[in-house]
Order: structure tokens, then sequence, then C-alpha cells
């Protein structure tokens, strides 16, 4: 699972990031590049610092230390925000009360820079492209408070590639989820890397889902611990470690 | 009763009225979904120290009352993301101390009087024209200024996170939103008074969210109710010698309590 390195341009660029809660660093020195057409997991231990990172990553904190660079740009530069695609952990939120359809709220992706209310009938295929992509077409009238967990996260996913984003981050997108809808899922983003071109970039504390589909891994621990192929982590100390700590594993037989 | 639409008072009391039901609608849909609806309590309190400051000092007590809503509004907010104070608790102080601070300058200015307890308890059957075109004119900015930032502020209030992510400035917008409930708390106290005003805001929004099924159903049903609370109060209110506030706020209840039972008779 080796793709072609020429072809690949630098999307992010991760420089020496150390960020800290108060009670000290939870990210320190964090270094590394995410390409185009990677399909990179970021591993590490409940409290490493991934999700940290995605955030600094997103705009959504300041690192004390080092910087962030998106396409050539540093986060206060970027503007172009559509081209990330975000998809937060199931935990945070989702207010079963809002009044809202699947449609409204892969559409609000769209919406959100403009002013006043018409979509264009493009727009409304990309939305309607957007949830084909994940199988959620035919709950598109559906209220999202309706659905299940994994359904929503589904949608979610949606909203963030009707922007027809050239990266998706996905925060522990599968945790809790069995294992065939996980299995569908990684088919499904796995899909969306190959004939979309769109670089994945998921985390994730079950070492083991860093499964066929999954090109690159980064390790986190504070530090980061590995950055590289996915085969060679599987051949790696650190990997042998990560098992003998007892972290959690999730198997797939093919 | 279309003889009573010949009476001016009473086309000024409906015109102020309409206009501010649908200020107050929009405001609430935001502000239930945020799990903000006590601000307008607090807001509402806060407009009392103003005008009895402004009594106090001679000066448009509803400048001063709209003056010290916003300042309050943005302190509130201010401490919420600076201090961790949480929003009740900020809510609770300024409510009490705004209207200990109305009580206190009220006594001083022996202005416990009929000015006074009509901005308590609402006088909109008694509203002046220049009140009138003051109010419909900042419900326009109100308006105009929530359907302009519609689609930023559902996203924001559904998604916090996400909406920051992609790029809108949720705490620039935060502080807009904080604004806007501050001018329309000051605006429906005209209508209901002081102490409802928060009803006013509140009530039929939250009848509109028990049956939408979508954001905007949510918007037009609650404004609709909103419109026909106030309109209907002061009918009421005229026709049978009740006070205006009271009436539009157990009529909106009434719309709220249809509805919810509705909705439970539905599951």
């Amino acid at each position: 699972m080796d793709f072609v390195a020429a072809e690949q341009e630098l999307l992010i660029e991760i420089q020496k990031v150390t960020y800290s809660y108060g009670y000290g660093d939870v990210l320190k020195d964090v270094s590394f590049p995410i390409n185009s057409k990677d399909f990179l997991a970021i591993i590490g231990p409940n409290g490493s610092g991934k999700t940290t990172l995605l955030k600094i990553i997103l705009g959504l904190l300041k690192p004390r230390l080092g910087k962030v660079k998106i396409m050539g740009k540093t986060i206060e530069e970027f503007a172009d925000w559509k081209k990330i695609g975000y998809v937060p952990q199931k935990a945070t939120h989702i207010d079963s009360l809002f009044p809202v359809s699947v449609k409204e709220v892969v559409a609000m992706g769209i919406q959100s820079s403009r002013r006043f209310q018409r979509r264009t009938r493009e727009e409304d295929s990309c939305i309607s492209r957007a949830l084909q992509q994940v199988g959620m077409e035919e709950y598109k009238s559906r209220r999202i408070g309706n659905l299940s967990a994994g359904q929503q996260q589904r949608v979610f996913i949606a909203r963030a590639l009707a922007n027809h984003p050239k990266i998706l981050m996905l925060d522990e997108p599968t945790t809790g989820v069995d294992a065939q809808t996980q299995e569908h899922f990684y088919d499904m983003l796995h899909r969306l890397n190959r004939e979309e071109g769109i670089t994945i970039v998921l985390i994730t504390h079950e070492v083991g889902i860093i499964n066929k589909h999954v090109a690159q891994v980064a390790c986190l621990n504070q530090t980061l611990v590995y950055h590289g192929s996915h085969d060679e982590f599987c051949r790696s100390d650190e990997f042998k470690r990560m098992l003998a700590d007892g972290h959690h594993l999730v198997s797939h037989h093919h | 009763m279309e003889a009573l639409f010949l009476y001016g008072f009473f086309q000024r009391a409906f015109l102020a009225g309409f206009f501010i039901a649908i200020a107050c609608a929009l405001l609430g849909i935001f502000l239930i979904l945020r799990r903000d609806a006590m601000i307008g309590h607090g807001l509402a309190h806060v407009a009392f120290a103003g005008v009895a400051l402004g009594l106090f000092l001679n000066v448009m007590p509803l400048a001063m009352a709209l003056f010290m809503a916003v300042v309050a509004s943005w302190i509130i907010m201010k401490l919420k993301v600076k201090a961790g104070l949480h929003g009740d608790t900020a809510i609770a102080i300024f409510s009490s101390v705004g209207f200990a601070l109305g009580i206190l300058l009220a006594t001083l200015s022996q202005s416990f009087n009929v000015d006074l307890f009509s901005y308590l308890f609402g006088e909109i059957l008694a509203i002046e024209t220049s009140e009138v075109v003051f109010s419909i004119v900042l419900t326009f900015v109100v308006v105009l200024l929530v359907v302009v930032n519609y689609h930023k502020f559902m996203y924001m209030t559904f998604d916090r996170e996400s909406a920051k992510a992609s790029g809108i400035k949720v705490d620039r917008l935060d502080g807009l939103l904080t604004v806007l409930t501050a001018v329309t708390v000051v605006l429906g106290m005209k209508v209901v008074g002081i102490l409802l005003v928060s009803a006013l805001v509140v009530i039929p929004a939250a009848a509109g969210l028990q049956v939408a099924s979508s954001f905007k159903q949510a918007i037009v049903l609650s404004t609709c109710i909103s419109i026909t609370s106030v309109v209907l109060g002061l009918v009421l209110a005229f026709l049978l010698d009740l006070p205006a506030s009271s009436s539009i706020v157990l009529l909106s209840f009434l719309a709220f309590g249809i509805l919810f039972v509705f909705r439970r008779a539905r599951g």
C-alpha cells in the first residue's frame, strides 16, 4: 500500500508544536508532514494529545510553541477552511431537540459562508452526492436527532464532503461502533481516498484499527513517537510496546 | 372589533407590538437552542436599573435601559469566556444586582410612581408615536442582522466547534447575538414590561419548537404565535379591561400548552 511520492503535495506541515493545558505539556515538539492522498492514522493512548493536535491544525487551539502551515499558509493566513473537512468526536454535542433534518445539516457546511437563503441547484446536487457517498440519501428528510450515532456520524461526514474537501479529519470516528459497521465505514473512507483523492487523517486510540486501509501512522504520546508507513510501524518496536501495554485491539479478519 | 383599529392608541400599540413580537420570537429560538433562555430575565432586571437611572437623571429611560442592557450583556458574555463563570451564575448575579440598583435609584429619586410601574408592567396601550417609530426601526435592525447571519447563527448553535473549524468567527457572532438580545429585551419591555419580557422572548419560541420539524418551520411558527399572542392580547386587554402584558403572556402560554399536548399526543 505505497502511494507514489511524486504525485503527492505537502498539504499540512506541523512544525515543533508544543501545547500545554496548564498542568504540563500535552504535546511536545511534534513535527511531521501530511501529504495529499495520505491515509494517516494518528494513534496513541488516551491523553496523548491526539485531539489537541487536531484542534491545533484546525485553528481551534493555539500552540504555545511551534506552528502549523496549511497548503503553505500559516493558520492565521489560511482562509480556505472548507478544504478541510472536520468530523468531530461523537461524544460532543448534538442536541436531539434541534429541529433540523439530515439534509439541512449537510447544507450547513455549504451555506454558512453566504448571507441569503437560496441554495443553487448545483449546491443541492453537492448535498445529494455527499449523502450518496456516505449512504444516507434515503434519510435526507429525517430529523437528525432520530438517527443512530453511527448514522449521525455519517451525516457529519457528508457535511464535510459537500464542500469537496481536500482533507477529511476525523476524530475517533468509530468508537463504540460494532465491527461490521466499522468495516463498512473504513471501506467508505478507502473509496474516498482512492477514488476521489481525498486525504484522510483519522484519530484513534485503537491500535488494531490500523487495518488494511491505513497507509501512514503517526504515533503520539506527548511527543511524536513514530511517523511513517503503516507496514513499517507494524514491524516496529513501538508497535510491539503498545501491544504489550495492552492497548485496545480490534481485529479485522479478511 | 374593527372599530378598535380606528383608535390611534390601538394603532400605535398594534404596530409596535406586531414588529416587536417578530424580534422576540426570532431571538427566542436561538436563545433556547443555545441553552441561554434565562438571559432575557437577567437583562430585563438590568434594564430596570437603566430605566430607574434614566428617570433619576431625567434622561430618556428607554435609551438608558438600552445602554445598560447592552453593556451588561457584553459583560456577562466576557465573564463566561474569560472567567469561566457559568452563564446562569452570571445572569443570577446581574439580575439581582440590576434590580437592587434600580430600587436604590428609584428610592433616591423618589420615582417609585406611575412612571416606574409602567416600565415594570408595560403600558403598550399608552405608547407614543416616537416610541413606535423607535421600536420599528430597532426591530428592523435586529431582524436584518439576524437574517444576514442566519446560516452562521444556525451552524454555530447546532455545532459550535465544527462551525468554528469551518472558519465562522463564532466569538464575534456570540457578541452580536448578545447585543441583539439586549436590544430585543428592551424592545419587548415596551410591550409587556420588565417583569414579563423574558416570557415574551421565550414562550412563543418554546411553543414553536414543540412541533417544528425544521429550523425554518420553527422560526415561522414561533413568529406567528408571538404575533398572534400580542395582537389578541391587546384586543382582549382593551375589550375586557385586562392588563395587556399578562394577557399577551398568558395567551402565548396557552399556545405553548396546546402544542405541548399536541406533540405528546402525536408521540
